[in-house]
């Protein structure tokens, strides 16, 4: 008796290490692509501290959506329906107050609703009927780029003027670089960093010490045993999809703010930037474990691969998709060569 | 004694998709009366319902492959639309010999052509190893190609079309000499009536079912869990493959971006459409063959119907939800639940009088 408590300590022990050594991994990857990217495009301005804020300007919508992501593959499922939400929301919006007279406030209703309704009903169909989560929103993005096209095919530009203000507000950092005469050029980001950062740190803090979060940890560890402990798992898991409908929707209006424009092809293969954002921040395909911590160094390195691809110039953009894409794939190998050592032991 | 024989016909694992495809063509009937006539014109076939088998060519080879996918690992190939991108790129690639459009081959057809298929049974073997061997759900370890695969395809061809426009290439997209009857039609037959053999006169059918149903308990008694889940990947990655080629025969050219575009969408959908259940187990080939024939009978309605190509997606979803919460275990104790309910309530107000 006495050994299996033994065992099962040196055991969780063995978990902890091995989970923070694939974040350890991600953020030593992060760094030396990175550095890296100092070193060889130096000209081309990666040192600059605006490079690196860049990272954050143009991938907050997919943070925020990333995260969601994380808490819906830590329940043991998986959305692909993001990037469709979030060209659907584009879309809606831009639609709504271009063509319809809608304010920019009522925008934000409209993209929060598209995103909380998308949330209840794959959350429904995943954890009440359970059907499996790939086919729900396998479904859900085909029928989200369907609506996105039926509502235009043509490309809507966003001119309403309380948008464009808020999109354009730039908030001068204290830091910055020096332009070739010696003008000090401070550092900017805009408003939708900041709410994506606020946002993550939320969701981190609800993962961490409410009572939902624990919850969510324990069904994706262990459905069964969660149910035994007496958690109600078809109500947590249909939460978890809502809060994830909910930020797609979120990370959709950020992504807006970003691009300013709605159009049908907008934010293809947007799911697959979230997923492989998780995974590589460390989030097991298998459930139970992953934090909206390690998601961040997940988005940061897909940007960190697609502005190295576009500074370096004469690779096709088709090499960010590839390039993420062995990327994911080597860490999915990782997670299950680990997991089939754990196995063993 | 009626009712049994009702519930008899009912249960039938084919009942369902015949069903839908009848209630099509019905709608169908209905709305173009010659939906069912038959004409020569210019020495070939036309009308309707040669448009939809033709049409449906590429779905029910795809459909054959997934169907195997589904019943051995529980779960679905969603990179097949890519991988027939792969396939015809690589296939055109060597016909045209890196020229984007050519006029006389390169290289000889059947050449080009073992190279395409291989490529795609080399895309379903690497979806195979990470489903069979890593044990990485089937969905999740095939969305790697679903999106780096379009990708790869247009390295291959550069980042253009390839055209190649050459009549004994455009053969298995169109018509063999003077046969009024396309090519694919043929293709689409003899890709079943094989794959239909196999599972007959080896166990592998039986393999399959009985690893989709307990992996581990297969094992058990002496299967090759991990080889057969892996076999099924590299055919469907094959199917793939086949169903690419003819797929870029028919346009003559190779266009990474839209050959097999949705169409992994339509396969699944043909897969449930034919009865079978999507978590795996025992499967039925021709209810797939089947669904996919609906399916596209289906799709030719909706354009029929003015519904432009963007929005069918829509569509194709909703029916896919309703087809898998009919299916799900849930929703059918449900249904028995209410008729228990109905039956104790009928039996009470009886025992009542």
């Amino acid at each position: 008796m006495e050994m299996g408590i033994f065992d099962s300590k040196t055991q969780t022990k063995r978990k902890i290490n091995s989970n923070t050594f694939l974040l350890m991994i991600t953020i030593l990857l992060f760094l030396a692509m990175y550095i890296s990217g100092m070193i060889i495009f130096a000209e081309g301005g990666f040192a600059k501290p605006q490079m690196f804020l860049n990272l954050f300007i143009s991938n907050a919508g997919l943070l925020v959506i990333a995260v969601g992501q994380t808490i819906v593959m830590i329940t043991g499922g998986i959305d692909i329906s993001v990037g469709s939400v979030t060209a659907l929301v584009c879309m809606a919006v831009a639609n709504q107050m271009e063509n319809h007279g809608a304010s920019a406030y009522m925008a934000v209703a409209i993209a929060l609703g598209i995103g909380l309704l998308y949330g209840i009903v794959q959350g429904f169909l995943i954890s009440y009927l359970e059907i499996q989560p790939f086919i729900v929103s396998l479904a859900g993005l085909f029928f989200g780029r369907g609506l996105t096209s039926m509502i235009s095919t043509d490309m809507i530009s966003i001119k309403n003027e309380t948008f464009l203000a808020w999109a354009k507000y730039r908030i001068y950092l204290p830091i910055g670089s020096y332009s070739k005469r010696g003008k000090f050029l401070p550092a900017y980001i805009y408003p939708t960093v900041i709410i994506a950062l606020v946002i993550v740190f939320i969701i981190a803090i609800i993962m961490k010490y409410t009572k939902f979060g624990r919850e969510v940890y324990a069904i994706g560890g262990n459905a069964q045993s969660a149910m035994m402990m007496g958690l109600n798992v078809r109500k947590t898991k249909f939460k978890a999809y809502i809060l994830n409908g909910f930020l797609a929707g979120c990370g959709g209006f950020l992504f807006c703010l970003n691009s300013c424009s709605g159009f049908v092809e907008q934010a293809k293969g947007l799911e697959m930037d979230a997923i492989s954002a998780s995974v590589i921040g460390g989030t097991l395909l298998s459930g139970g474990v992953g934090t909206p911590f390690g998601t961040i160094f997940g988005v940061l390195i897909k940007g960190t691969i697609s502005s190295l691809i576009t500074t370096q110039g004469s690779l096709s953009s088709w090499w960010v998709r590839i390039v993420l894409s062995a990327l994911l794939c080597f860490f999915i190998v990782l997670q299950a060569v680990i997991s089939g050592v754990k196995k063993k032991k | 004694m009626n009712k049994d024989t009702l519930k008899n016909i009912t249960s039938k694992r084919l009942f369902l998709p015949i069903v839908c495809l009848i209630a099509v063509l019905l709608v169908n009937v209905i709305k173009t009366p010659d939906f069912f006539k038959i004409s020569l014109e210019n020495g070939v076939l036309s009308g309707y319902i040669i448009i939809v088998i033709n049409r449906a060519s590429e779905l029910v080879i795809l459909a054959v492959g997934m169907t195997l996918v589904t019943a051995a690992s529980g779960g679905q190939d969603i990179s097949v639309g890519a991988v027939m991108a792969v396939a015809a790129a690589v296939c055109c690639q060597i016909l045209s010999g890196g020229a984007t459009s050519v006029t006389s081959l390169a290289a000889p057809l059947i050449l080009a052509i073992i190279a395409g298929i291989l490529a795609s049974a080399l895309c379903g073997a690497f979806n195979g190893f990470l489903v069979a061997k890593l044990n990485i759900q089937p969905m999740v370890a095939t969305l790697i190609l679903f999106t780096a695969g379009r990708g790869i395809a247009q390295l291959i061809t550069k980042g253009q079309i390839t055209y190649i426009r050459v009549d004994s290439y455009k053969t298995f997209g169109g018509y063999i000499g003077k046969c009024p009857i396309p090519t694919p039609i043929f293709i689409a037959i003899i890709v079943i009536v094989i794959t239909q053999i196999i599972l007959k006169k080896t166990a592998l059918g039986l393999y399959i079912e009985s690893v989709g149903i307990n992996g581990t308990a297969s094992r058990l008694v002496g299967l090759n869990s991990t080889l057969i889940k892996f076999l099924t990947y590299v055919i469907c990655g094959i199917m793939a493959g086949i169903a690419g080629v003819v797929a870029s025969s028919r346009i003559y050219s190779a266009d990474a971006n839209n050959i097999g575009l949705n169409l992994e969408m339509d396969a699944i959908l043909a897969v449930a459409l034919g009865g079978n259940v999507l978590g795996g187990g025992k499967f039925n080939l021709m209810g797939s063959v089947i669904g996919a024939y609906t399916i596209q009978a289906l799709t030719t309605t909706l354009y029929a119907m003015n519904v432009k190509a963007d929005q069918l997606p829509v569509y194709k979803a909703i029916v896919v939800i309703i087809i898998v919460v009919l299916q799900s275990p849930v929703f059918k104790k449900f249904l028995a639940n209410q008729k228990a309910k109905k039956l104790s309530n009928t039996a009470s107000a009886e025992g009542g009088k």
